[in-house]
């Protein structure tokens, strides 16, 4: 498995590539101590000269310079740099916790339908079948003040802790469905094979069983789902954070760079290409990081 | 068919009113008092509240308010602020205006962008795919793959913004995305959508490109396809009468889920174009915690989706006819 994989060039550097990212986004407050500057500080309005009268950098494709490296945010002036490592932190972070939230109710829920069937699986499948029929993105909106309302009454500050909180719960309420439906189609094909039989003859207990004998049969859907599941979740984070309903001033975001790009992009367009390209490297490399996992485990299938 | 069109729509009735009663008891029970909301951030009078409660129903306990939403749909209902016609929604907590009249003002827009953004990719993406898959293997194919996989992993957010800035600040070759009334000015209407289908169809172009080019090769590796190339049919022939057909089913379904989620409104699309449809609505009531109207939104989405899925599943007993609807 390994070693199929490790002949997959395309897969290999999407890897690396990937690693990038996590890695860039884990050492976001070493990178910005080493570049010396935060996502924080307002440097255009403490120091005049760097933004124009109309708070638009001074100097030419959105203020890049020797010192600002990816230029200053339009309005405020803060460091563009730090800011999207900072807010890939956040983005990265919200969305693996979501993905290993919706990978253990994914196995539990699926599992669970799939080897016990009979009345259990029915109403879990039709539990799952409700749940898909929300509009998933429209779900999303909805559903986040309402949970923030949970948390904190309307009228006080949520804090930015428990936004991002709010996020992954919504978010991880409607994502695990896809992935409970495959690992039950799996379960209920693996439960009538002979070593599950064997197993069960020998006398060895359920939990025993789906530890033993089942687990270890799912991990390549559990390992291909996954993958396209981060990707989604990273862009579904953006998404709301760009609506206005996900993170919001002054945490750094991707998606809300995104928001405050769109907001100024017809006086200062390079700020939106940072965090857009940036995603688009990242969407990229995971889905085809995502195809050379699918290949190396199950090299039947075809592309 | 009749019977098949009676079984399903009584489904989908089950489904969107769990959908509904669900939202409800979420929008409705959760915040500990909906009239804060209605009033916005800075009214404490607990006077103010009380009447706010009566003018909307909310001082009833939640399973009562949600009786009478749910019978206000069907038979309208009269509120304190004034009666309000069959499909009664409520109204607004932000402007006081109908639900149901802002909905239905707002959905030419939304339809607008569903259906052109829909013939734009399923042309493209389905055309792309038949190419790659008569030209497997080669640097077209190779080419259309790669670019499918760039598509794929495009945001509208990033590339909305700078098409925008592109093709209307810099080089003003398209208008200025708006919506005008289609009965008014077609050409307007044309002109102000071109740019929002093009940019929400690439999105899919990419993923209707791929799907269809994995079916139509699948379908020529099919033994009747092979036999009817043996018996001497042009390969035109065999490529769009044999194979072709046996594609399209798989492609319809996905058309279905898609078309749907798309009639209930493209929220970031609008919004990065700011264009006034049904998805914007939805993100300005949540903003403005507008719960009236987002609770209408929503069941106004669900409803289109369960719609969209029951007419793509009728299609598909047309298009296959082995499906045997039952």
């Amino acid at each position: 498995m390994w070693r199929r994989f490790k002949r997959d060039r395309a897969g290999v550097v999407s890897a690396y590539v990937v690693i990038f990212f996590f890695a860039a986004a884990l050492l976001a407050p070493v990178i910005s101590w080493l570049y010396g500057k935060n996502p924080y500080t307002t440097y255009g309005i403490e120091r005049p000269g760097l933004l124009n009268e109309f708070f638009y950098p001074a100097k030419p494709n959105g203020g890049i310079d020797s010192e600002f490296w990816f230029g200053l945010e339009p309005g405020l002036g803060r460091d563009v740099f730090t800011q999207l490592f900072y807010g890939m932190r956040t983005s990265l972070m919200i969305a693996t916790a979501t993905t290993v939230l919706c990978v253990v109710t994914g196995i539990l829920i699926g599992v669970t339908a799939g080897y016990l069937g009979g009345r259990t699986d029915y109403f879990l499948g039709r539990f799952i079948d409700l749940l898909l029929a929300f509009p998933s993105q429209l779900s999303f909106v909805a559903f986040t003040p309402v949970v923030y309302a949970l948390f904190v009454s309307p009228e006080k500050e949520t804090p930015t802790y428990l936004r991002v909180i709010t996020l992954i719960i919504v978010m991880w309420a409607l994502g695990w469905m896809g992935l409970a439906r495959i690992l039950r189609g799996q379960v209920l094909s693996l439960r009538e094979r002979e070593f599950v039989e064997a197993a069960k003859v020998t006398g060895a207990s359920p939990w025993r069983i789906i530890r033993k004998e089942l687990l270890p049969n799912l991990w390549t859907p559990l390992l291909v789902q996954s993958t396209l599941m981060l990707p989604t979740f990273v862009t579904v984070e953006a998404g709301l954070s760009f609506l206005g309903v996900g993170i919001i001033e002054p945490t750094p975001d991707w998606g809300r760079m995104f928001a405050a790009g769109a907001r100024h992009y017809e006086n200062d367009i390079t700020y939106m290409f940072f965090p857009g390209i940036a995603m688009v490297i990242f969407v990229v490399a995971f889905n085809l990081l995502g195809d050379s996992v699918r290949d190396a485990f199950d090299p039947k299938t075809k592309r | 068919m009749l019977r098949f069109l009676v079984r399903r729509s009584l489904g989908a009735l089950v489904i969107i009113f769990l959908i509904c009663a669900i939202t409800f008891f979420l929008f409705f029970a959760l915040p500990s008092e909906p009239a804060l909301l209605a009033c916005g951030k800075n009214c404490g009078d607990p006077a103010l509240i009380e009447q706010i409660n009566r003018n909307l129903g909310l001082h009833e306990p939640v399973p009562v308010q949600f009786w009478h939403y749910v019978v206000g749909i069907f038979a309208g209902r009269d509120m304190e602020v004034g009666n309000c016609p069959a499909p009664c929604l409520g109204y607004s907590f932000n402007d006081s205006q109908p639900v149901w009249e802002t909905i239905l003002d707002r959905y030419p827009t939304t339809l607008s962008l569903a259906f052109g953004g829909a013939a734009v990719f399923l042309v493209t993406g389905v055309a792309i795919g038949m190419i790659a898959a008569a030209r497997r293997g080669t640097a077209t194919d190779k080419f259309f793959s790669s670019l499918s996989l760039i598509g794929n992993s495009l945001q509208i957010y990033f590339i909305g913004v700078i098409a925008m800035w592109l093709f209307v600040d810099t080089w003003g070759v398209f208008d200025r995305p708006e919506y005008f009334p289609l009965t008014e000015n077609p050409a307007k209407w044309f002109g102000g959508m071109l740019l929002p289908w093009l940019v929400l169809s690439i999105i899919f172009i990419a993923n209707y490109s791929r799907m269809t080019r994995s079916q139509m090769i699948e379908q020529l590796n099919e033994e009747h396809v092979r036999t009817a190339r043996a018996k001497g049919m042009s390969g035109r022939t065999v490529f769009f009468r044999y194979a072709w057909r046996g594609a399209i089913a798989p492609i319809v379904t996905i058309v279905g889920i898609d078309l749907g989620s798309l009639f209930g409104g493209a929220m970031i699309t609008e919004f990065t174009f700011t264009l006034h449809g049904l998805g914007r609505l939805a993100v300005n009531s949540v903003t403005e915690n507008d719960l009236p109207m987002l609770m209408g939104v929503m069941l106004f989405s669900c409803t289109a989706i369960v719609i969209a899925n029951i007419v793509v599943d009728a299609l598909y007993a047309y298009i296959d006819p082995r499906v045997r609807l039952s």
